[in-house]
């Protein structure tokens, strides 16, 4: 470069030669395109080349080859050209000259494809992304390619060889936990830098361990909705883990620095997000989500882009984003995906992993959707708009199609919360309203009942409507749901049910608990009973509370509790300290009704999860008929307990024998020591026996009242 | 029954010590007043004026004559129980940490801190018949475990000394010759700061504490572990029933943590544990801070706390203790 420099009186001859006067010309008005600096080095150049050795390309790693292209005459050959560059100008600078669309030199006609050549091999990159498959029109789909890649295509041989098929190899059995023959549940604890796996076995009132591996994980550990898998997080990925005995990895997921993860409910796929702050400010912040398919370990499908393109848009102002992004519906099969954008929402097929209809959903201003947990039904809220002349409404969309089931519109909103029971049957929306001054706000409910004709909306307020509501469930698979409500430092509980009245169906008011020490609710997975949590501020007071009969089972305390979950049959509760602080740290297990099993202590413990467990297979009919006759059922369980009762007690009988009887050859040993030993204490203490040489003597306690004089002291007195 | 809550230190309590009788009960605290209550009623009998640091640590005779106390202030004197008069002080260039009387009284083994480069060490100092006589002079003098000893204590026949302190192992010294004879086992040992020992009446045995949330029991002769008794805290204190098979364990957070937290946090129970079983028997609650020290009466039928809330709790036994069944 420096050797094209030219010194002055040149630039003075050229410049005379083409006819420019140096004297007008306005030197510091010059800008040179940027990268180009005409050979001429600038001041700083070397200072700049020191701090950064530039990345050299070896190959053509930034031109990309552009098929499908329409093949067109010369006098189209401009206009194409055009349109080419406006395209590719706008995802990345294309070289000066580093557009080149070959012609057929007989017919002067266009071969149909370009290249583009880029500055650097990352615009190449988001080109090639974003344009492959970019629709010109009908029949001109780009095929868009890296230049680098098409060596690789060239080697592709030309006969079909046919995939070798490797013989069937039988795969782990990932559904073995759930043949334990003592029907137990297992969880995963992890603690320091340890993972473990237990059976719960309440009947021995102990965990029992199943496995452990120590730095198992970098992050945490999850469960995959069905409890097939147990997934870990990697810097380098993710991976699942499963199978009969021990836990073998099942897959690898790469995915650098993932630090979310999220299965489908399903469990057919498995997304990773990771997101890359930005070490520039000026640069944006990336964020990057791949979606596996779990079975095969296959990557389906990747999207990238700035955070600001997955952050919940509509009211703004939202720092990070909101995980899940993407959520799940369509039931159990997995059907769809979705997230939210900005005024749209993107809702995905499985199928072929691209937008139903191809186009995402256009909602202005939507804020929050949520699908149904069993069908595919989206719910969508918009807020209230242009100062309350377009109300907020909250609206049912049935996918595919995108036919509005039904919709509501509400006046004065100032938050609303979607509630979907677990078996999609009701819809519970909280909406938070106005005060007319606009200074307060006051909380109401609005039901939807999914499953019924027109679905039919019931409005419920609460008795005493400015009432803080601190905590909502749904019963699963009931048709109840409980309320936390109040401001005091002890609020209310009531319990409401879906189903009174006659034929149409209404709701009301159960009971409501006046003045607990409750702040979230935990109903067990089979409904009917329900544990009222006060976690932090309550210091982990716990009720165990039957809702079929409306009574109090018992109350327990977990001091500094902050975690609760229900065994997935409902029979058992675990209550943890996890590490949010550092006493206390460990877990309890308690029975369904109340009654404390047994507590762990671990030091750092950070988590505790069930292992779940997929749906019954038992028809409704037959699990109506088993709870109908429990008591046959019953006495064969019965039994089994007592007799592992009376087996436990007899172990530990023997153990505490065994205990006694070695304890008592150690006593004999010392006592003999300390005979022999006698004769020779005795000298130590100048031949003085003492009370502990056994019991030949006796001391008797004598009061013995001494005087002392202090002072005599005489005084005259008068 | 009722506990006895007996105020009269103003700092943390450090150490408390019965008499053979059972009828004194001398506590030392950091304050630098070691106080003698009755053990009976807790009422105060006297205190012995003379330290200028917190007192670590005491012992008295067998015959209740002479107490000898171990102090910050780098000395260690020797009293009159019955006077309060101060006989001798030997005098250290470090804290004196613990100090125990021979069978016979006519040793006594001190601890002194690592304190300005000086290693700790433990030595024995002979107790003159009178008092006029007493001299100073170390009979032995052992170096070489690394940081504090909190505890060092006669083994039967005077013939071994025992140690336990920050390194964490518990190690028996020829008390002739100040030859290391066993060293207790890294891995099944405590894995932290041993805070305290006590040994049995008739030195078969002895219960060690540590911050590791555990104490253990120890065979004397062998250095066999025998027993672990598992801790939800650090354990400050450890005492021995000389009459049952209890061993009582106290402790709690470290002071530093508090008043951080609600009260319950900080588990200041007194815990009772089957000592064969290694069952936990019950808790007496009552202190508003760690509990730094525990003593049984040698009748077994009371025993005292000392806390780091400066109070002493004396516990009288109620009938249904002595029926307790496991």
């Amino acid at each position: 470069m420096a050797a094209a420099a030219l010194s002055m009186p040149e630039i003075e001859n050229k410049a005379m030669n083409l006819g420019i006067d140096l004297s007008t010309i306005d030197f510091d008005n010059i800008v040179l395109p940027p990268g180009d600096d005409f050979g001429i080095n600038s001041d700083d150049e070397d200072i700049l080349h020191e701090e950064e050795a530039p990345e050299f390309e070896t190959g053509y790693g930034n031109v990309i080859v552009v098929d499908n292209l329409p093949v067109v005459s010369p006098e189209k050959f401009a206009k194409l050209e055009g349109v080419i560059r406006k395209i590719y100008g706008q995802t990345g600078v294309i070289k000066e000259g580093g557009l080149w669309m070959p012609v057929n030199p007989d017919t002067n006609m266009t071969l149909g494809y370009c290249f583009i050549e880029f500055n650097t091999a990352q615009e190449a990159k988001e080109a090639k992304e974003k344009t492959d498959g970019y629709k010109l029109d009908k029949s001109h789909i780009f095929v868009v390619d890296m230049f680098d890649d098409i060596d690789r295509y060239m080697n592709v041989p030309d006969e079909w060889t046919p995939a070798e098929i490797k013989p069937y190899e039988a795969g782990d059995h990932l559904q073995h936990w759930l043949t334990d023959e003592k029907a137990r549940d297992q969880f995963v604890i992890r603690a320091g830098t340890v993972t473990e796996i237990f059976w719960n076995d309440a009947r021995q009132v102990r965990p029992d361990p199943v496995y452990q591996r120590q730095y198992w994980t970098d992050s945490f550990v999850q469960w995959s909705p069905l409890g097939t898998y147990l997934a870990t997080v990697h810097r380098q990925g993710a991976a699942v883990w499963g199978g009969k005995s021990t836990f073998n990895r099942i897959h690898r997921f790469p995915h650098n620095q993932v630090k979310h993860i999220d299965f489908s409910p399903g469990e057919r796929f498995l997304v990773t997000y990771s997101s890359q702050e930005p070490s520039n400010p000026r640069d944006t912040h990336r964020v990057v989500l791949n979606i596996f398919d779990l079975g095969t370990g296959k990557l389906m499908r990747d999207f990238k882009g700035s955070v600001d393109d997955f952050t919940t848009g509509g009211s703004g102002g939202l720092s990070g984003i909101s995980w899940p992004i993407f959520k799940w519906g369509g039931g159990k099969e997995d059907k769809y995906f979705a997230r939210i954008g900005k005024n749209a929402i993107y809702v995905y097929e499985t199928e072929t992993f691209i937008l139903v209809d191809k186009k995402s959903y256009k909602v202005d201003n939507v804020v929050d959707f949520s699908w149904s947990p069993t069908d595919s039904i989206l719910a969508l809220f918009v807020p209230e708009l242009g100062g309350g002349n377009q109300p907020a409404r909250v609206s049912l969309v049935q996918m595919p199609g995108k036919v509005e089931l039904r919709q509501k519109n509400l006046f004065s909103v100032s938050d609303c919360k979607m509630y979907w029971h677990s078996n999609g049957e009701y819809l519970a929306v909280k909406v938070d309203r106005y005060t007319k001054t606009k200074k307060s706000t006051y909380t109401g409910f609005e039901l939807f009942r999914i499953k019924e004709r027109d679905i039919p909306i019931e409005v419920l307020e609460l008795d005493n409507k400015n009432d803080k509501i601190i905590a909502f469930a749904w019963e699963p698979k009931g048709h109840r749901f409980a309320v936390i409500h109040g401001d005091g430092p002890r609020p209310d509980v009531s319990f409401y049910s879906m189903k009174t009245g006659g034929i149409t169906a209404r709701v009301s008011k159960l009971t409501t608990l006046k003045a607990k020490q409750a702040n979230a609710l935990y109903w067990s997975p089979a409904g009917r009973f329900i544990v009222l949590a006060g976690l932090k501020g309550f210091n982990g007071q716990l009720e165990f509370y039957n809702v079929d009969d409306l009574e109090t089972m018992a109350t327990g305390e977990h001091f500094m509790c902050t975690d609760i979950e229900w065994d997935p049959t409902g029979r058992y509760v675990a209550t943890a300290v996890t590490s949010v602080h550092e006493m206390e740290n460990g877990f309890h297990i308690w029975s369904f009704n109340g009654k404390l099993l047994y507590r762990i202590p671990k030091d750092h413990f950070f988590q505790f999860q069930w292992r779940p467990r997929p749906p019954s297979l038992l028809s409704p009919e037959k699990e109506e008929e088993i709870s109908r006759n429990l008591r046959k059922y019953s006495k064969k369980y019965e039994a089994e307990d007592q007799d592992v009762s009376l087996a436990l007690s007899e172990q530990d009988r023997k153990k505490r024998r065994a205990l006694q009887e070695e304890w008592e050859t150690w006593t004999a040993r010392w006592k003999q020591y300390h005979e022999e030993e006698r004769e020779l204490r005795l000298q130590l203490r100048d031949g003085e026996a003492s009370d502990d040489e056994g019991s030949q003597e006796q001391y008797e306690a004598k009061e013995v009242e001494a005087e002392e004089v202090l002072d005599v002291h005489e005084e005259i007195v008068d | 029954m009722r506990p006895i809550l007996m105020k009269g230190h103003e700092r943390p309590l450090t150490f408390l010590k019965y008499n053979r009788e059972g009828d004194l009960l001398l506590s030392c605290a950091k304050d630098h007043t070691p106080t003698v209550w009755f053990a009976d009623d807790g009422q105060r009998l006297g205190t012995y004026r003379g330290h200028n640091g917190a007192v670590w640590c005491c012992d008295v005779s067998h015959d209740s004559t002479r107490l000898v106390t171990g102090s910050a202030d780098q000395s260690v004197k020797l009293w009159d129980v019955q006077t309060g008069t101060q006989l001798y002080s030997f005098n250290f260039n470090s804290p004196a940490r613990s100090v125990d009387f021979s069978v016979g009284d006519k040793l006594v083994i001190i601890t002194t801190d690592p304190f300005m480069g000086n290693p700790s060490t433990i030595q024995v100092k002979r107790i003159a018949e009178d008092p006029e006589d007493q001299t100073s002079d170390s009979v032995l003098t052992i170096k070489g475990p690394q940081g504090r000893i909190n505890r060092a204590v006669w083994g039967p026949l005077n013939k071994t000394i025992i140690s336990a302190g920050e390194d964490s192992i518990i190690r028996i010294w020829d008390s002739e010759t100040g030859r290391l004879l066993k060293e207790s086992d890294k891995e099944s040992g405590h894995q932290k700061t041993i805070s305290s020992l006590c040994m049995f009446t008739d030195k078969s045995h002895f219960l060690t504490g540590s911050a590791d949330k555990s104490a253990k029991l120890w065979d004397t002769r062998s250095l066999t572990l025998l027993k672990t008794y598992q801790m939800d805290r650090p354990v400050n204190a450890v005492a021995i029933s000389p009459l049952l098979d209890h061993v009582v364990i106290g402790g709690g957070q470290e002071a530093v943590n508090v008043t951080m937290t609600d009260r319950r946090a900080g588990k200041f129970e007194a815990k009772f544990y089957h000592k064969i079983l290694q069952d936990e028997i019950g808790g007496v609650k009552g202190h508003f801070g760690p509990i730094n020290a525990l003593a049984f009466n040698p009748d077994g039928r009371s025993f005292s706390s000392g806390g780091e809330d400066g109070y002493v709790r004396l516990h009288h036994f109620d009938p249904d203790y002595f029926s307790i069944r496991m």
